[in-house]
């Protein structure tokens, strides 16, 4: 250890991965994928690996994922819910890998939601 | 570093390895790879949560899940159902976190809400044996800026500003001992860790080890180039093979990261650390027989002065300071001492960790701020005794400390009111007693640990805590006199005043608060040859009531055939043959049977 820079850069990149352990952290961003019977059945869990692959290489330190139960929807399973702060939940249905890398890159980092997928465009 | 989407915290501490934390730990691993989920949940083996009675604990991040008393057979579930499918197991929930199926924050339980955490503040959070973690919650900051920022000076005037004092027992202000070591003579000192934590009963210093050894490495790397020291020794009890195991990792990694060996951040200045293992006898943790013990000689205490900030280790000034006194200080270097100095009572600052034991429902590790009162400690964190029976004394300062009674429990926690009334700050044992507690079986409880722990250098010691000993036991017989009553105060006072170290003076401390604060009980031992609590055998007498219905089970279960009595009629027990085991206590099904 020479420098305070080296120590700030340790810091700096083992710290995103301990605010998970921080009690919710206000300013988290969530992706909550069901993960109920019904959402697994319908490939629920290859959609939540893409989601920890897409936040874990673009390094979103802010970024919580996890998962739900079933909510009673189970028709349009896989189902992934986005939590931004400060903004209205978006609900986005009929969840692939290939859309969910999409909501990472276009909604997270963007801050553009991707209308096509959300549950409005799909009723 | 990848990122995980769940972080599954399984406290690895002595208490809960003890019940299996370790099976757990594997058993998470198989199950997560099983669902190919090893790559989003990491396991991490931390130090104590504090909650010990309800051990073993896994919390699961970011959801902030408490589970309590887990088996290795719960893992399958708390796997499936919420790492994988995100449903929190609640049946296995801490149960105070679960009100009516609402989950609430561990923060807001009783256990956690009156608590404050600087010295533990790490613990049950950061993986101790992963440097990197200690790294992400400013570890090594305070370390950082003391070297390319602060003069040694600056730092003990920060140290004794912030009005912290020794943990280890004696409440010595430490900016003060810093300045001693400091200003001795010498360009060859050490700088040791106290970490011999002999109480019975105390686990303070161990779950910080355990917790968080870097946050104690940090410190004394700080207190070296504070007082101009390149050598560290830490002196640790040999009956805690974790916390070694974990010192060991961890000072091996400071010395990886260039914390510990030469040119420490960039600087010419140069630190380095050893373990030393304990020899095992309470009396190595008094601060000369430690430094004597480090010698490779005898662990006997030698007469202060001179204090080892002038002669200490192979005659070289020593900073000896206990594991939590350390542990404070990169917390006061990184918030400022006025963080410190805002928290506690006039005269005692920042907060005091216990290990909460005995007759109380959360045993466990609990810190709180100074100034806290007993009762808060005792009802609200450690949720009274259970069973409903009645609180009747606190003992702080094991073998050296003394009774607190229930008129005292709004004492607020400082070195100076615990001492005010007979007891003392300690390191920080705390066992509560309830009603079913004799006080003079507890005094003679812990003269029987003084007694065996006394090193016999000196004679009020070594003589007198045998006599005392002797004349407890004749309480407890019944054989005493009023006059002997008095005769042991005398004692006591006489041990105090001339033992050689702290170990034989206060040695009577439990004999004398006792004394003190339940005087009527000591005189129904002496006077009546009663014991009030119906602990002391000798005292007493086993009786059948008239509502025995004759059912002979107590007949049958005696050893030594002291009960006669024929089937559906009243028993008797014959006193001269009864030997008070007890046996036919237990049998009895209708409460027929009591002793007084
Ligand atoms: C019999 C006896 C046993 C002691 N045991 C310990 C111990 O286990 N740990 C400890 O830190 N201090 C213990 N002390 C107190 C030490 O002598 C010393 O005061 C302390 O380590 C100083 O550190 P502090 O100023 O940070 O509290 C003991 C003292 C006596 C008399
Ligand atoms: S007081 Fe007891 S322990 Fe201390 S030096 Fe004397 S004999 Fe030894």
């Amino acid at each position: 250890m020479k420098s305070l820079e080296e120590l700030k850069a340790i810091r700096e990149r083992t710290r995103g991965q301990m605010n998970l352990r921080k009690e919710d952290g206000p300013d988290n961003t969530r992706i909550v994928v069901g993960m109920a019977t019904c959402g697994i059945a319908a490939g629920a869990k290859p959609v939540l690996s893409a989601a920890v692959d897409q936040v874990g290489r673009r390094k979103l330190d802010h970024v919580v994922v996890t998962q739900t139960g079933c909510i009673g929807m189970c028709m349009y399973e896989p189902i992934v819910e986005i939590y931004v702060p400060g903004q209205e939940k978006v609900t986005y249905v009929k969840m692939t890998p290939e859309r969910m890398e999409k909501i990472v890159a276009e909604h997270i980092v963007n801050g553009q939601i991707v209308g096509e997928y959300t549950i409005g465009a799909n009723e | 570093m990848e990122f995980v989407r769940s972080h599954i915290l399984v406290c690895a501490g002595t208490g809960c390895s003890a019940a299996k934390s370790m099976e757990i730990i594997e058993r998470f691993e198989e199950h997560l790879s099983r669902h190919a989920l090893e790559k989003e949940a990491k396991v991490i083996r931390t130090g104590c949560f504090g909650l010990c009675e309800l051990g073993p604990i896994v919390v699961v991040y970011p959801e902030g899940s408490f589970y309590s008393r887990v088996t290795p057979d719960d893992v399958k579930r708390i796997v499936e159902e919420h790492i994988l499918k995100g449903r929190i197991v609640k049946d296995l929930l801490y149960h105070e976190t679960v009100e009516e199926d609402v989950v609430s924050s561990i923060n807001e339980t009783g256990f956690y809400k009156k608590q404050l955490r600087i010295a533990l503040r790490n613990c049950g959070i950061i993986d101790p044996e992963n440097i990197d973690e200690y790294i992400a919650f400013d570890g090594y900051s305070a370390l950082a800026r003391a070297l390319t920022e602060q003069t040694g000076d600056e730092i003990v005037d920060i140290i004794t500003k912030s009005g912290l004092r020794g943990r280890g027992g004696a409440g010595f202000p430490t900016g003060r001992k810093w300045m001693f070591a400091k200003a001795a003579a010498g360009d060859e000192k050490y700088v040791a860790c106290n970490a011999d934590e002999g109480d019975p009963g105390a686990f303070m210093d161990r779950s910080i080890l355990e917790g968080d050894p870097h946050s104690v490495i940090e410190a004394m790397i700080i207190a070296g180039y504070a007082v101009g020291a390149k050598n560290g020794i830490i002196y640790i009890r040999a009956e805690y093979p974790i916390a070694v195991a974990r010192l060991e990792v961890a000072i091996g990694q400071a010395r990886e990261y260039g914390f510990l060996g030469k040119n420490i951040f960039g600087t010419d200045f140069e630190f380095d650390l050893e373990i030393r293992l304990g020899a095992g006898a309470f009396v190595c943790g008094e601060e000369t027989a430690l430094i004597a013990s480090v010698e490779g000689l005898r662990g006997e205490p030698r007469p202060r002065p001179p204090f080892p900030a002038v002669k200490g280790i192979f005659g070289k000034p020593t900073l000896l300071n206990n594991v939590e006194t350390y542990a404070n200080i990169p917390w006061i270097l990184q918030n400022g001492w006025e963080a410190m100095a805002e928290i506690g009572t006039e005269t005692s600052k920042g907060t005091k960790v216990f290990a909460l034991g005995g007759k109380i429902t959360n045993t466990g590790l609990v810190e709180i701020a100074m100034g806290t009162t007993l009762r808060e400690i005792v009802e609200e964190i450690g949720g009274g005794c259970p069973g409903g029976k009645k609180f009747k004394a606190a003992q702080t300062g094991g073998p050296s400390g003394g009774c607190i009674p229930a008129s005292h429990l709004d004492t607020p926690i400082d070195y100076e009111s615990l001492s005010a009334i007979g007891s003392m700050m300690g390191s920080g044992g705390l066992i509560v007693m309830d009603e079913d507690n004799c006080m003079v079986d507890i005094a003679k409880y812990f003269l029987d640990f003084t007694v065996e722990e006394s090193c016999g250098k000196c004679v009020p010691c070594r003589i007198g805590t045998r006599r005392m000993y002797q004349m407890l036991e004749r309480i407890t017989e019944g054989k005493a006199t009023m006059e002997e009553l008095d005769s042991l105060k005398e004692l006591c006072e006489h041990i105090k005043a001339n033992s050689l170290c702290a170990l034989g003076g206060s040695a009577p401390n439990p004999v004398l608060s006792t004394i003190t604060h339940f005087r009527e009980e000591y005189e129904a031992h002496v006077r009546d040859r009663r014991c009030p609590a119906g602990v002391c055998k000798k005292l007493l007498t086993y009786k059948i009531l008239d509502n025995c219905r004759g059912c002979t089970a107590c007949a049958r279960v005696c050893p030594v055939g002291a009960i006669s009595g024929k089937v559906k009629e009243l028993h008797v027990i014959d006193q001269d043959k009864c030997i008070k085991c007890d046996a036919c206590f237990e049998k009895c099904k209708f409460g027929s049977i009591i002793k007084e």
